[in-house]
């Protein structure tokens, strides 16, 4: 079977999507993506020449409501959940020297 | 008959007649998880404590003779993808192993207002990604009729329950079968809404154009019933529909004389199990003898929908899991010099193998060079799924389709090969790719003593059809005098 996807673009995706991959992983989700490429290639069987893309699900148009302000109730609980938290702020390390 | 085994309604008729106390049922619900969920493993987070203290506010409004609902006091489970404000919600990933939900989801609002009592949180496919639960990065769950197979998924452990009862209905979600597939498989009623009927607030994201919460139940009548908490337009989800609410138990109609079903021919083919197919067409013949017709249709085009169901989810997911970054909320790594390693290592530890594959493929099918080919073909054949169904809708009040194409599978068979798990959810995909209503409704036993489910489709926002002709098919047959063995093997 033709490749699809080579070994150097999957990790070129995984930098993409922010993930590291150990060499086992890599040649297992190259060998998986391979094959779901090559099942998701027969929608090309498919004519589509004339037909528009689903955008929704649901036929609806804009959804609007007025741009306010509101104070969410629960900010210590929001907070309590950070990994690491200081002053009521999100601690991460320096990234300007 | 223990309370335990009652239906929701069943159980709101004793508490209306005063035989009975939210107190009594829920300690019934509790005594059942300790005696059974050791060996079925359906909950990740047991709330006892609370539970019990709300039934006893019940039990005192009750006594108080203030005005409750007419459901208030009885329990429910809840998929663990689903916000309870102070409570672990953890999508079964080690991601969000610790993080308790800051705010609640608008179904959690709208069954506090009737005063629902809640057992507990639900194990899952990590984030609601599979179809057998064993996807879970806390534990596999064990189906309750051969606890050597697997629940399904991704609401494996909602229906477990639900079928084990060790709860009398809980709340799953369904991205491309979620709800449905595990219900069949667990020989339960699931209902997937069309897909902006019910708030998707506080649902943890998955893919967001597919993604709906529903009931899982022991009959239709409490689907209809939960349908009617549930369902509702919400300012916090912007594709919510601001439609006039309905009283979906009026649905509950035995009578199918004049109704066309429509059997999709495709979905009793090569593929599907004989005895899943044979179950299916006895279901119809009996539909033929309670008056409707049914006729053999043609969905060509649906052969299509798992490949631009993998396609369009996996894309969507991508996106969504973007969020976790080891900042705000959920895992961190602790090896980190800088932020990059945070993001790239946290992501890295925190998401299991499925996980990854599909935010792989997602960020492939998305990525330059690519987009067109998959992402863009896939949302035009989306149109030709949608078109067809329109089409098929203007003969047909459902279409009737088996809900999975095999009983329930040993645990373990599949996990070495995505490609045949992704199958497992042939007849169900299509459905949300369409965004339409689709519920299984338990029919009968296999050979092996497990159950088959059979699938209703309605066109978009129909879900009294739904209810009305399956509940006929239920007060027709008999599965409800089945009951789970527990056997291993």
């Amino acid at each position: 079977m033709a490749e699809k996807v080579s070994k150097e673009e999957v990790m070129h995706i995984a930098k993409l999507a922010c993930l590291n991959l150990s060499e086992d992983e890599l040649s297992r989700y190259t060998k998986d993506m391979q094959e779901m490429l090559e099942f998701a290639d027969t929608i090309n069987n498919l004519d589509t020449e004339n037909v528009n893309e689903t955008l929704g699900s649901i036929s609806k148009s804009n959804a609007f409501r007025k741009d306010e302000v509101v104070d969410f109730p629960n900010k210590d609980l929001l907070l309590k959940n950070a990994p690491s938290q200081e002053d009521g702020m999100f601690h991460i390390p320096k990234v300007i020297n | 008959m223990e309370l335990y085994e009652l239906t929701v309604h069943e159980l709101a008729d004793k508490l209306e007649a005063g035989e009975v106390t939210a107190t009594e049922i829920t300690k019934s619900y509790f005594d059942r998880i300790k005696e059974k969920d050791p060996e079925v493993r359906a909950y990740v987070t047991l709330l006892e404590e609370d539970a019990l203290k709300k039934a006893k506010e019940v039990d005192e409004k009750r006594i108080n003779g203030e005005k409750v609902s007419k459901y208030a006091g009885i329990p429910i489970g809840i998929k663990d993808n689903l916000c309870i404000t102070g409570t672990k919600t953890t999508c079964s990933s080690k991601m969000l192993e610790n993080f308790i939900a800051p705010y609640n989801a608008t179904v959690i609002e709208k069954l506090n207002d009737e005063d629902a009592v809640y057992l507990g949180k639900l194990n899952m496919d990590e984030f609601a990604m599979g179809s057998s639960t064993e996807n879970s990065a806390l534990f596999k769950t064990h189906n309750p009729w051969d606890l050597e197979r697997v629940p399904g998924g991704s609401s494996g452990g909602s229906a477990a329950a639900v079928a084990a009862d060790m709860a009398p209905w809980a709340l799953g979600s369904d991205t491309g079968g979620s709800i449905r597939q595990p219900s069949s498989l667990c020989g339960v009623v699931g209902l997937k809404p069309t897909y902006g009927l019910v708030s998707r607030y506080g649902l943890v994201a998955f893919a967001s154009s597919l993604d709906q919460i529903g009931p899982i139940t022991k009959d239709i009548t409490d689907a209809a019933i939960l349908l009617n908490i549930i369902s509702g337009h919400d300012e916090h989800d912007s594709t919510s529909l601001d439609i006039e609410k309905k009283d979906y138990t009026k649905a509950l109609v035995n009578d199918v004389k004049g109704m066309r079903i429509g059997i999709p021919k495709e979905y009793i083919a090569d593929g599907i199990n004989e005895e899943v197919k044979n179950a299916v067409l006895e279901a119809a013949e009996k539909y033929k003898e309670l008056g409707a017709t049914v006729e053999e249709c043609s969905l060509d085009v649906g052969k299509y929908a798992t490949a631009v169901y993998y396609i369009i989810a996996d894309a969507e997911a991508s996106s969504n899991l973007g969020r976790f970054d080891g900042i705000r909320y959920g895992y961190r790594t602790e090896n980190f010099s800088n932020l990059r390693d945070i993001y790239r290592n946290s992501r890295s530890e925190g998401f299991g193998p499925e996980v990854k594959r599909r935010i792989l493929l997602g960020t492939y099918v998305l990525s330059s060079g690519y987009y067109d080919a998959y992402y863009k073909k896939a949302q035009k054949v989306r149109t030709l799924i949608t078109n067809a169904y329109n089409e098929l809708f203007e003969k047909y009040d459902v279409l009737l389709t088996p809900t999975s194409p095999t009983t329930a599978f040993k645990i373990g068979e599949k996990v070495d090969n995505p490609l045949e798990m992704y199958l497992a959810d042939i007849c169900t995909v299509p459905v949300n790719i369409a965004g339409l209503p689709g519920m299984n409704i338990p029919y009968k036993l296999d050979s092996k003593g497990l159950p088959i489910g059979v699938q209703l489709v309605a066109k978009q926002f129909d879900e009294e059809k739904l209810l009305r002709i399956g509940y006929t098919l239920e007060q027709n047959t008999n599965f409800r005098d089945n009951k789970p063995t527990f056997r291993k093997g």
